[in-house]
Formats: C-alpha cells, structure tokens, sequence
C-alpha cells in the first residue's frame, strides 16, 4: 500500500519551490498543446506552443497523423488504379491530384489526348478550386468569428458536389479524370447544371465580400496580422496563394501551361500587404478569375473523342468489346495486367487551390510504377508555420492557421 | 555521359566551367534537364545553383529505392527557379548499410522537412540537420516504409493462437 504515491507533498512543495524562487529565475514560459483534435486545425494537426503570456516563443508543429501511405501503395496498383489514390491525398481538391498524376503519366507514355477532354479537365479542375476556396472561407470565416459564413459557403458547395456526382458517380472521391481521358463523357445535362451554377455564383462572391467587409471582428482581426519576409517564405518553400499575397506573380497555369491552359484568358490576382486580409483578397478574386475560365470553358467546348485514340491504354468500348476480338483481347490485357509505360522519370506541377502541386512519376518499364512521390502544396506551407507565428499573439495563430489553407490528408499523405 | 542537348544548357556549362569534376551525368529527357553529382558534392553544387542561377527555392527533396540495385538510393532534388521560370533536377546516389550525406538545410531553410520525411521513410541519414527526427511514422517505429523490402502489410504481428485453448 506504501507504493501507491500520494499527490499532494510533491506537488505542494513544488509549488513552493516556484513561489518562494526570486522572480527572475522563475520559469516565464508554459508549455501548450494544441491539437490534433482542434476545431481551428482543420484536421489532424497538433501544435506544440511555448507561451511567454499571450505571446507564442516557440512552435513546434507535430503531424503524421493522417499519414496512410498513399506513396507506397501507388507502387503496389497499377498505373490507372493508383489514380483512386490520389484522390485521397488533398481530399477537397481531388481533380486537381487526378489531373497531376494523369499528366504525369501521360507524358511518360507519351499521350496525347484528344481537346474536349483538356476543355473537360480544365473546367472540372477550376470547379475544385471553388471548392476548395469556398470550404477555406466558410471554416476560416468561422475561425476568425464570421459564423454565417460557414453556412453560406457550404450551402454553394452543396451544388458543386452534386455537379461533380453527376460527372462522375461520387462526390468527393471523384477519380473521374483517367490517364488517356475520361472516366465517362460529360453527362446528358450537364450544361444546364453548369449553368445554373454560374449563373448564380458571380453574385454569390460579391455577397461573400459585403458580409465580410462589414464584419469589424473580421477585419480587425486579419488586416496587418501573420507578415513574414517575402525571401523567407520562398526559402521555406511557401507556393501558391500565399506567396502570391507577397507580391510574386507566380501560377504554373501561367509559367508551364498545361493541358491547354495557355487558350484560356485570365489574370494571376497578387497583392503586397503580405498579411491574412491579403491572402484573403487572394483567393477571392481567384474565384473569380475561375469563374472566367469556367465560361469560357463551356462557351468553346470542343465535340469529338473523350478518350485518347490508344488501345493500349484506353478501355474499349463497350459495344466493340463484345462484337471484335482484338478489343476483347485490350480490354483483357489492360484488366489483368494493366498497361506497361516506358522506363523515365517526369517531375510534374501543376497549381493547386493550395499551390505548387508536383508528383514525380518514376516508371521502371513495368505495369506498376517504381515511385510515385507526391510534393503537395500543404506539406510545403506548413513548414513556414513555426516562424509565421512566432513571437504572435495566440489568438492571431488561429487566423494564421485559416489564411495559410492547409489540408492534412494533404501533408500527411 | 552528359548528351547533346543538355551540354548546350546554360546552367550544365556553367557548371562545367566551375568544376570538371562534380558533374558525373547531365540529360535533357521530356523537357526535363537531370543533373547528377557526387552525393559528396551536393551541398556544394545547390550552392552553386542558388547563387549563380538564382534556383531561390527547393521544390521538393525525395529518394528512389532501387533495391536490389546497388547503390539502391536515389536522392532527387527538384530546384525551382522563379526568376528564370526555370526547373532543374539534381539527383545523386548513395548505398551501402547505413546510407548518409551532407543536408541541404544550409542553402535552403525548406529543405527540413522534405530531408526528415527522406530520413523516416528511407533511412537515409543527412549529416548537420537541425532536426533530424522522424515526421510522418511514430517516433518507435521500426523500419523505413518506403524501402522497397519493407512489406506492405502485416510484418510486426503474429496473430497466435492463445495457449492451452482454441482462439473462438
């Protein structure tokens, strides 16, 4: 029974300690843990904080702890299948991963794919970047003590979901853009449903604005708060928005167009003010420069094939799989076996709602890739984190976190 | 063996002039222009590339297992240069037991994180790291995931079958 430790005497005596000390030694610092259950995380992330008062020392983000190993299951499924993979990694952005991979892929199997298909993916992924922007406002409004924001926010996303479950059958996990094209061609209907949508939507991101720049909670609380040198988050790897809120015209849509973003015209939004209000105005007037391309996408889209001219590759049809041998016999191979893609290696980026979104594709010639390494835009921003609240009030990390729009599947992986 | 249309380069005869010995391999393949050096010259060549051709940020740092090859380690290093809009890889290679090499963290600050989750999930050790501690898995883990003879599933539990009994 004397084994059992009584609380009390330590503790007491501890206490003390710390009291009867003279002033300057005694330990000014405590130590926080917030997270990983968080609401203001968003997800997963547990942040080690080192308070001096109100004032954060010191942090230390800790994650892995959505980590599922997407990167060494992809070597384990075939090309195509490792698709499904990449629509789990930044699960509010999953176009925009099928679309990387896919490109990807398709350069090293040197594949070219047919207009109305790049029109489709493009459309599509600029759909994903609204939202992506719209789940960032509504949970960072909420965040920062805009509540109706959240409900606005979600009630356009809602029609967005449904958009993207009538082109694909899902959705989130949409894993409707495939190497050589298309899961499906475009539904019966979808222009109305387009349409409709953007019909409305214009208006909507006005409406968003006038809430927000009314709300003196809002504002107050974001406008000068979370600067960091320019050189310094380029040097800690910072991309996408927030560098943008920096004053650096950066867009690989802009830089190394892809999948025939170089026909569509639109304007790379940046200011200067480097702060969370910045980073805010950011991605609002990129939902509008979206909602440009969405048009412009629906206006010139291209008739024709969905699919790439490639049966090697490309599932046949289902009435000539059942009417010729030789496309029984692709539908077979691709099944089993999966396609085989030239040994090489391809560094591919794309932006991201978040950012610089590059997967790296290593092929050693067999069916099944030898690496696929995945250089999300999250993993990339999170590491500046640490210095970007440094010596910051606690209550401006919660705007710091919501302006910087990271995802944890993202960076977990 | 540096080809043709990589020799032509700007930054490959830049670096060529610098030094005749760092560079063992240079290729323009899909666009995409590889540099390989020594894995003792890495540092050195990042800083070289950062100064002199203004590649300001590191894209991404990751490895290949080329097991059962040897040296089975590729480290690629993807450079991005905003000033020139310009990307370069930079790959070197390393083997043996316990593999290791100089960090980068000294050219660019980005490169932690990318070299501890190198390190957690390959095993590859980087010399003069701040923090060389493992990201992604717990810090017991056993192993390195992505080495290609860590099996995907299933390899720390045996699932027996209680003593004295049937498992009902």
């Amino acid at each position: 029974m004397s084994e059992v430790p009584t609380l009390e005497a330590p503790v007491v005596a501890d206490l003390r300690q710390v009291l009867e000390a003279p002033p300057e030694t005694r330990p000014r610092t405590m130590v926080l843990n917030m997270g990983p259950q968080h609401p203001s995380t968003h997800g997963v992330l547990r942040i080690v904080l080192e308070l001096d008062g109100e004032h954060v020392v010191h942090a230390r983000p800790d994650i892995g702890f959505l980590h599922t190993g997407i990167e060494k299951q992809c070597e384990n499924l075939t090309y195509q299948q490792a698709v499904t993979l990449t629509d789990r990694v930044d699960y509010l952005a999953n176009m925009s991963n099928n679309l990387c991979y896919v490109l990807a892929v398709e350069k090293l199997l040197q594949l070219e794919v047919p207009p109305r298909a790049e029109w489709m993916r493009v459309m599509l992924v600029e759909l994903t970047r609204l939202n992506s922007h719209l789940v960032w406002l509504g949970t960072h409004a909420m965040d920062v003590g805009a509540m109706t924001m959240f409900f606005y926010c979600m009630r356009e996303r809602e029609d967005l979901l449904r958009i993207f479950e009538m082109f694909s059958g899902q959705r989130m996990m949409t894993s409707y853009i495939r190497i050589g094209g298309l899961a499906l061609d475009a539904p019966r209907g979808w222009e109305q449903a387009v349409g409709r949508f953007m019909q409305t939507f214009p208006s909507r991101v006005d409406e968003y604005e006038d809430l927000l720049k009314k709300n003196p909670i809002w504002m107050n609380r974001i406008i000068g708060v979370g600067e960091l040198d320019v050189a310094e988050l380029v040097d800690l790897g910072v991309t996408g928005p927030m560098l943008r809120a920096a004053g650096i015209k950066t867009d690989a849509r802009k830089d190394a167009p892809y999948s025939g973003y170089e026909k569509f015209d639109f304007e790379v939004p940046t200011f200067t003010e480097n702060d969370v209000y910045a980073r805010y105005r950011v991605r609002i007037e990129e939902m509008r420069e979206s909602i440009k391309i969405i048009n412009q996408a629906r206006a010139g889209m291209p008739g024709g094939a969905f699919q790439a001219d490639a049966p090697k590759v490309v599932l046949p049809e289902r009435e000539k799989m059942k009417t010729q041998m030789e496309a029984l016999i692709y539908h077979f191979k691709i099944v089993t076996e999966g396609f085989r893609v030239p040994a090489g290696e391809v560094y591919q980026v794309i932006e991201s709602p978040r950012g610089e979104l590059g997967y790296y594709v290593v092929s050693d010639g067999t069916s099944k890739p030898l690496r696929v390494h995945m250089r999300t835009p999250s993993f990339g921003n999170l590491q500046a984190l640490a210095r970007l609240i440094q010596g910051k009030l606690i209550a401006d990390v919660i705007a710091i976190l919501g302006s910087m729009d990271f995802v944890l599947g993202d960076v977990d992986r | 063996m540096i080809d043709e249309a990589a020799a032509a380069h700007p930054v490959v005869i830049a670096m060529r002039q610098e030094s005749t010995s760092w560079l063992s391999a240079a290729y323009i393949v899909l666009n995409e222009l590889t540099v390989e050096v020594l894995p003792d010259r890495v540092v050195h060549a990042c800083r070289f590339l950062r100064r002199m051709h203004q590649f300001e940020r590191v894209s991404t740092i990751t490895a290949v297992d080329r097991y059962p090859a040897e040296p089975r380690f590729e480290l690629v290093y993807h450079l991005h240069s905003l000033a020139h809009n310009q990307r370069i890889r930079v790959k070197t290679r390393v083997g043996g037991e316990s593999p290791s090499l100089e960090s980068v963290t000294s050219v660019w600050a980005g490169a932690n994180w990318y070299e501890r989750e190198v390190f957690d999930l390959f095993g590859i050790e980087f010399k003069n790291h701040p923090d060389l501690t493992r990201i992604l898995m717990p810090e017991d883990w056993q192993g390195h995931p992505l080495r290609k003879d860590f099996p995907i599933h299933g390899h720390r539990y045996d699932y027996m079958e209680p003593e004295g009994g049937s498992a009902q």
